[in-house]
């Protein structure tokens, strides 16, 4: 494989990914915009946010498939990343509100003085600022990722046993920021946001910034994720999610491989949270049940893993079925919807759309090539290899 | 107490009626004592009240009962009284049989105030201590110790002095030391040895009495006083570690059930099932459904409602557990990650079909009569059911580990366990092996579902609140062996509890949880991993 590495980081697919998610960021807000109300060519801000909210989707299920991929970590817990990313958006915003609030208290949100808070908790210092909110989105996440992921790797937890781990993480903050006394605000969680550096939150023009921002940071980390798996270091990874000791046994340091992309990957998703968070104008300790980092992990499975563009399009498809049954009389069919779509795709479409697409094309190709070899591929893409081939 | 008192009526009666033609007729001090009720003044009823409770007349209780209930009438004209029973007929008082004859024009109920519901409430107490049930003498007994009414000294001696049951004479023997203590006039050597006989209780009540003493005492006084406070305290220390250790025990046990099954079907297959938590569900909703069942074509059953719904539950989990086995989880082998979301998506299924059948709320499963109620064991109370629970779940593990150690499936399963395909290379059919621990593991989590439904709501989410804790029991306990997730789920619980008091529930659940996530960076394989040399398990 002698190529440019320019035309390996761009391939057919994610060419057409990008401009595919710069279209939609320039269309919709030029059509929410400029398009008068009644033109059929109108957008309503409602589905600006609502397509705002996919694309933060998708950056979560992009840090997912980063990590489950290519490095063969399934993490149960990444909502919490995502929640962490939005908690500290949400901080920022909380801050920016002042004597708005009910009670008009310039220093603390309205939670705080109603469970008689005196003064504002340490860690609730600097969210006033941005730059410092926006470094917290990257650093809370990322820390914690690092921490976890460090005692993890580092002690060779892999497999089940660390998906259980990761969802006993999230579950133990879900009970921990469900506590009043946490100082997040409990159960309401942050809401109530007034304005974004400021801007009117709930203005159309916000709302389009934000959409155009999200879609910029999906194309940024797509190129940066798409940037580290076509190099050696992602086929190392690739490796490693093969054949784990094999390649330990190579030479190559895999919990240092694992560790940098499993916190790659957490700040992805918080910086995914923090632009989800004011695009729906709430953040609460929901955001960290268990079943929402499953249901994350499936928008990849079903879009096809390993193959980042797959996950973005997973999040995009699954939301919107997602949003469509629930909003109509099929609500009471979506819980079934959903577990058929974990039980289908795993038992009939393991490579999900994308990858199914792919190998389809490929089995098209070989035969007009070669003329004779069967279309059937052997399932490689399983990444575990025989299991217990080992013992 | 209605039904209490009712029942007293009638048992009083019952020997009223027997005795009767030999004790009651000739005027005595209860006979003298019923014209006090018939001036209708408080100050004469209540004067009348004591001397009927001290009468020993067998008549007495139900007379002070009356009173309490105003089913006691007088006639003023006639200076007679009456009982009205609960079926309106009335009694004459004095001899407790039915009045016969036409009943005086000016009848009316005895009148009482609040005064005169305390003496009533002392003379009940002083009656009761001479019922012929020990079962009511001993609470009584124990009433009087928290009241300490000084007024119910004679009684209570007379009551003590005829005292055969020993029970029931520790307890009359405390309440009258309660009473000394209490008493401002009792000389300091009553109140020190009536210290001694307190503090050797060693309850909480105990405590409170002897906190209650007023600063002025003499100095032996104060000194036992202040003995004795510690030595309670050190007994209600220890009794608070015994109950904290049962409560872990009783939460131990449910997560021992919840979970066991799980690791069976994690020890023989490598695959986690997320959907455990719906067999138990299952389980829960199958005792539900059979209960309802036995309301409706024979209440009698009731009883035996558990019985019933143990071994429907367990078929029921188990064929739904092999069903999923044989169209999902067959097909995923070797791709056990996979296997974890297929078995989520299942379990959101299972969720909406139960939600969607029996409806989002939560079902109604009752209490057998054997499994309701609770029981004092020292300083602490033990309720039937989590006893039951604990017993059952021993039963359950025992018989677990005889079949794993002495049938020919358990010794397959171990086989498979230990190294699969060396099982199958000597011929174990280890796809029918896997379809029967995965139908074993979930006809487990069914009948923990049996158990569940007795302490916790049947709702459709009942097994995502298992679910978790299940998994931190066997990450915790490691798949080696069974024992491993008995100390696992024994470990967790009885932690659980002991951090609460510290720092409440939730508090405790998340210390377990980062306690865990840090034990297995020590242990990656739990606490009783399999031996072996694979390099990759």
């Amino acid at each position: 494989m002698k190529s440019h590495p320019l035309l390996r980081l761009l391939d057919r697919d994610s060419t057409l990914f990008l401009v595919l998610l710069g279209a939609f960021a320039i269309a919709i807000p030029v059509l929410n915009l400029l398009m008068p109300d009644g033109s059929f060519l109108h957008i309503s801000t409602y589905f600006v946010s609502l397509f705002g909210k996919y694309v933060c989707y998708g950056l979560l299920a992009l840090s997912i498939d980063l990590i489950w991929g290519y490095v063969g970590i399934l993490s149960l817990g990444h909502g919490a990343f995502f929640a962490l990313g939005g908690y500290a958006m949400g901080m920022y915003l909380m801050r920016q509100i002042g004597t708005r609030g009910v009670y008009a208290n310039p220093i603390l949100p309205d939670f705080m003085v109603f469970l008689n808070y005196s003064e504002l908790p340490v860690f609730w210092y600097g969210f006033n600022s941005f730059a410092y909110a926006a470094l917290m989105v990257l650093l809370v996440p990322g820390l914690l990722a690092f921490v976890f992921g460090w005692f993890a790797f580092r002690s060779r937890v892999t497999g089940v046993y660390l998906s259980i781990i990761t969802q006993a993480m999230t579950y133990a903050l879900l009970l921990a920021f469900f506590r009043n006394n946490f100082g997040f605000g409990g159960n309401n969680g942050l809401t109530d946001f007034k304005d974004i550096l400021g801007f009117n939150i709930q203005s159309d023009g916000t709302r389009n910034a934000l959409l155009v921002i999200s879609c910029l940071m999906l194309g940024l980390c797509f190129l940066l994720s798409r940037a580290i798996v076509t190099s050696k270091f992602g086929m190392v990874l690739v490796a490693i999610r093969d054949a784990e000791s094999r390649t330990r046994f190579l030479g190559y340091r895999v919990e240092a491989y694992k560790l940098f992309v499993f916190t790659l990957s957490a700040c992805m998703a918080g910086i995914a949270g923090a632009l989800y968070v004011p695009q729906v104008g709430i953040i609460n300790p929901g955001e960290f049940a268990p079943a929402n980092s499953i249901e994350a992990v499936i928008w990849v499975a079903v879009g096809g893993r390993g193959t980042l563009t797959g996950a973005v399009l997973g999040a995009f498809v699954v939301n919107y079925a997602k949003t469509f049954f629930t909003s109509g009389f099929l609500a009471p069919y979506w819980l079934f919807m959903l577990g058929g779509l974990f039980i289908g795709t795993t038992l009939l479409m393991p490579r999900g759309i994308i990858g199914t697409y792919n190998a389809w094309r490929a089995g098209r190709n070989e035969v007009l090539e070669e003329n004779a070899k069967s279309a059937a591929l052997e399932d490689g893409s399983a990444p575990s290899a025989p299991p217990r081939a080992a013992e | 107490m209605r039904v209490f008192s009712d029942r007293l009526i009638a048992l009083v009666f019952a020997i009223g009626m027997l005795v009767g033609g030999i004790g009651i007729g000739h005027a005595g001090p209860y006979e003298d004592a019923l014209a006090g009720f018939t001036t209708d003044e408080f100050s004469d009823t209540a004067d009348s009240v004591t001397a009927v409770a001290t009468s020993g007349s067998p008549l007495a209780p139900a007379l002070i009962a009356a009173l309490q209930d105003g089913r006691l009438l007088y006639s003023a004209k006639d200076k007679k009284v009456f009982i009205k029973t609960a079926d309106d007929k009335l009694l004459d008082a004095e001899t407790g049989k039915p009045f016969d004859g036409t009943p005086p024009d000016d009848i009316d109920p005895v009148r009482v105030n609040n005064r005169l519901r305390g003496v009533i409430d002392a003379a009940n107490g002083a009656l009761t201590l001479m019922a012929p049930n020990p079962n009511h003498r001993y609470e009584a007994a124990q009433a009087v110790f928290k009241s300490r009414e000084a007024a119910v000294l004679p009684a209570l001696d007379k009551a003590l002095a005829a005292e055969t049951n020993a029970k029931v004479k520790k307890a009359l023997t405390e309440a009258r030391a309660a009473i000394t203590i209490a008493a401002e006039d009792s000389s300091a050597a009553d109140k020190v040895a009536a210290i001694a006989v307190v503090s050797a209780r060693g309850d909480q009540d105990s405590m409170a009495l002897i906190e209650s003493l007023p600063a002025n005492q003499p100095p032996e006084v104060a000194a036992a006083a202040k003995a004795a406070s510690a030595k309670i305290q050190r007994t209600l220390a220890l009794w608070n570690t015994v109950q904290n250790l049962w409560y872990g025990l009783s939460l131990g046990s449910v997560l021992l059930l919840a979970a066991i099954g799980l690791a069976i079907t994690f020890g023989v297959m490598g695959v986690i099932n997320m959907a455990h938590g719906e067999m138990v569900m299952l389980g829960a909703y199958v005792t539900y459904v059979v209960q309802e069942l036995i309301r409706t074509k024979n209440p009698a059953l009731f009883d035996y409602s558990l019985a019933i719904a143990l071994p429907l539950a367990f078929l029921v989990a188990a064929a739904v557990g092999i069903l999923i086995e044989r169209t999902v989880i067959r097909f995923l082998y070797g791709r056990p990650l996979e296997t974890l979301l297929a078995t989520w998506g299942i379990s959101l299924v299972l969720q909406q079909a139960v939600r969607g059948t029996f409806g989002p709320t939560n079902k109604e499963v009752g209490n057998p009569t054997w499994m309701s109620g609770a029981f004092d064991l020292g300083g602490i109370l033990i309720t039937y059911n989590r006893l039951w629970i604990i017993v059952f779940t021993g039963i359950v593990f025992v018989a677990l580990l005889g079949m794993l150690r002495f049938t020919r499936l358990g010794l397959e399963m171990r086989a498979v366990t230990q190294n699969r395909s060396m099982a199958a290379a000597v011929g174990i059919r280890t796809a029918r092996i896997d379809a029967l621990t995965f139908g074993l593991g979930s006809g487990i989590a069914g009948i923990a579902g049996v158990a569940l439904s007795q302490i916790d709501n049947v709702s459709p989410n009942l097994g995502q609140g298992y679910i978790i804790d299940s998994f931190m029991v066997v990450v915790f306990g490691g798949v080696g062996n069974l024992w491993g997730t008995l100390v696992g789920a024994l470990t967790l619980g009885i932690a659980n509890k002991f951090l609460e008091p510290f720092a409440g529930a939730v508090l405790a659940k998340i210390a377990i949880l980062v306690c865990i996530i840090l034990f297995i960076q020590k242990r990656p394989r739990g606490m009783f991993a399999l031996k072996g040399r694979a390099i990759e398990a």
